[in-house]
């Protein structure tokens, strides 16, 4: 092997190492409670690079959900192919992908999706339980990160909304994902809690050197990003119906 | 958190369904480990039991009748012999060593008294060991009116040494059957967990002579029971005895005519074994339909798992060994029903028929029954396992969908 080959190795690892989200023709039909098929998702091409953050605009019913999904590996698509760090998230088994969202994806939900039976602690336990690197140290921090040190112990009813959708920044966070999708996650807060949490969410995905794609419909939070991009130039897909 | 923490955290999630559930099983467990221990235990015990002797001579009838009354001191007497028969018997010294005759037909308080003669305490009840009054008293004298009582006759009347009683006509207790003789208490026999018991034991002549006693049948005797001297002598005496006389019955070998008995009731021994294995079942719906009737609860922490990571297999594994989890606990407390039952049980059997059980002897049972009952609430946990691993991620991590 000679030296040119090396540095193409390299060149290609390189690449890899900086893209790390990338889609290609992806698609995505549903089956409608009429017969017909509709055809959500449609992305010719999509990419994300290392710790970037990158917010989607979307009326509601434009796909943003099912985009999520499908990068989450929760969905199967139906065409095209999604890369996390070179490894594939289409076309693969389903036990691959709930692998590979164990190791590489946190999620934060609009309504939070905290587990009630646990507390503030198991449920960021719980956030690493099924990845590769299981510990409490590194859970405590990141609740103490969200400003929670004193609620370790408290069942999420016991919690505010704002206190709770920060329970499930941490949990996001637990299992030192290389990327965090967030879909609507300010959606149930009030204005204030609202600025905070999303402050929050983008400042320790910085931290913890995990990209951010965060779909709204919210101006407000929208806003908040430099990168704004509109589903619909990126989406070919029919989804837009729903009205707001 | 491991698998196991997520079962645990889980079951007390869902406690109360959880602990009713459990309790179910334990009724189940605890019923099945009793019924099969009584019918094991009460076979070997009742066939163990021969009171030291091969055989029973009474009047012609019913072998089982005869050993009933004259070694379990239950059911009334065949009928009798005449003192000339069991002298016939005693003195066939070539094949009899020890001929001990018995005769009854009163009782105190329910209990039965025996008139015998005091061969009884040289006779080796069990291997090694006869029948012996406890300290401070003495086997009663054959001419005077004593009464040696059984232990656990002492126990439930409260008698002791000294006591006078009056002896009263017939096997079932009746005020107005008093006898107007008075026996005094000479002696208490030492505990010997056999039939023995139950009875009050005293002089033979004594009993045939009790007042209001005929006076014809006056030296009549119950039974006669028999120590050979070899078993080739029983199988030639229960030729003799059974097959060509017709003035006596033989009732030979004991063992074998208790074991005859319990042959008879082997179909209510299966159909008891079987209720308490149906009752297994249902108790194994009922960890089914517990953990069915919170799946639509779960369903949304389930869709969380899997937006967490968790596999297909992992949520099902977790339902599997809660259900499996909940016949556990079911199962180990199972042993406290178990022994709640028992100790009724072996209380009643032992004051019905004197033969003691004995709950905390292992048996196979208790092995195999704890681990049935896991088994049956694994399976009972694949229903709604089986719903955990189809249930849609997607749709399930909105509310309300
Ligand atoms: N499982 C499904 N079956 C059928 N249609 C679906 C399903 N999931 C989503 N859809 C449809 O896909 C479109 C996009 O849904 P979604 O991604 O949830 O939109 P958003 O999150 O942007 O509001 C909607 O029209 C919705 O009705
Ligand atoms: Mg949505």
């Amino acid at each position: 092997m000679d030296v040119s080959s090396y540095l193409k190795i390299g060149h290609l690892k390189l690449i890899i190492f900086l893209l790390l989200l990338g889609i290609n023709n992806l698609k995505k039909s549903f089956l409608s409670s009429d017969g017909s098929t509709q055809e959500v998702i449609n992305v010719p091409s999509f990419s994300m690079e290392s710790g970037q953050q990158i917010a989607l605009s979307g009326i509601s019913g434009s796909g943003k959900t099912t985009l999520l999904n499908l990068i989450a590996g929760i969905l199967q698509a139906d065409e095209g192919q999604i890369k996390l760090s070179g490894r594939s998230m289409s076309g693969t088994s389903e036990s691959v992908r709930d692998r590979l969202r164990a190791q590489m994806v946190g999620y934060i939900f609009q309504t939070f999706n905290l587990l009630q039976g646990y507390t503030c602690l198991e449920n960021v336990l719980l956030g690493m339980s099924f990845g590769d690197s299981f510990d409490k140290n590194r859970a405590v921090e990141l609740l103490g990160h969200v400003g929670l040190t004193q609620r370790l112990d408290y069942y999420p009813r016991q919690l505010s909304s704002g206190q709770q959708q920060r329970v499930a920044v941490a949990r996001a966070l637990a299992n030192s994902p290389k990327l965090v999708l967030a879909d609507e996650p300010t959606g149930n807060l009030d204005p204030e809690n609202a600025a905070e949490s999303l402050s929050l969410i983008r400042q320790t995905c910085k931290e913890h050197r995990a990209a951010l794609l965060l779909v709204s419909h919210d101006k407000a939070v929208l806003d908040q990003f430099e990168d704004v991009r509109d589903l619909s130039d990126i989406n070919q897909g029919g989804g837009k119906v729903g009205a707001e | 958190m491991s698998l196991l923490q997520i079962v645990f955290r889980s079951l007390r999630q869902h406690l109360l369904s959880t602990l009713i559930t459990s309790f179910s099983i334990a009724l189940a467990c605890g019923l099945l480990m009793s019924v099969w221990v009584v019918k094991e235990q009460a076979r070997r015990n009742f066939t163990e039991v021969d009171s030291g002797f091969d055989g029973v001579f009474g009047a012609k009838g019913s072998k089982l009748q005869l050993v009933h009354n004259s070694i379990f001191h239950l059911e009334a007497s065949p009928g009798n012999l005449t003192w000339e028969q069991y002298e016939l018997i005693a003195n066939d010294k070539r094949r009899v060593k020890t001929a001990v005759p018995i005769a009854v037909g009163d009782n105190y308080r329910g209990y039965r008294i025996v008139g015998v003669t005091k061969s009884l305490f040289e006779v080796e009840y069990q291997v090694g060991k006869k029948f012996e009054v406890q300290s401070g008293g003495y086997v009663f004298r054959s001419d005077k009116k004593q009464a040696v009582v059984g232990s656990f006759v002492a126990e439930r009347l409260g008698m002791s040494i000294g006591d006078k009683f009056h002896p009263y006509h017939g096997l079932v207790f009746d005020e107005k059957e008093k006898h107007a003789e008075i026996y005094v208490v000479s002696g208490i026999m030492k505990p010997t967990n056999t039939p023995a018991d139950r009875v009050i034991w005293i002089p033979i002549k004594g009993l045939q002579n009790m007042s209001g006693h005929s006076v014809e049948t006056s030296s009549d005797v119950s039974a006669v029971l028999v120590k050979l001297q070899g078993n080739t002598h029983g199988m030639m005496m229960n030729q003799e005895y059974n097959f060509q006389g017709d003035v006596m019955t033989f009732a030979w070998p004991i063992a074998k005519i208790v074991a005859q008995l319990f042959n008879k009731i082997a179909p209510v021994e299966m159909v008891l074994s079987g209720v308490a294995v149906l009752v297994a079942f249902v108790a194994a719906g009922s960890i089914l339909a517990s953990i069915y009737n919170t799946m639509n609860q779960r369903r949304r922490d389930i869709a969380i798992f899997r937006a967490l990571g968790a596999r297909r297999r992992t949520v099902f594994s977790v339902l599997i060994l809660e259900a499996t989890g909940i016949a556990t606990f079911g199962a180990l407390a199972g042993f406290i029903v178990y022994f709640v039952i028992m100790s009724t049980a072996s209380w009643y059997i032992r004051s019905e028929t004197g033969i003691v059980l004995d709950p905390f002897e292992p048996q196979w049972v208790m092995v195999w029954a704890p681990l049935f009952m896991q088994c049956l609430g694994a399976l009972a946990g694949v229903v709604p396992a089986a719903k955990a691993y189809g249930a849609d991620v997607a749709e399930n991590l909105i509310p309300n969908a």
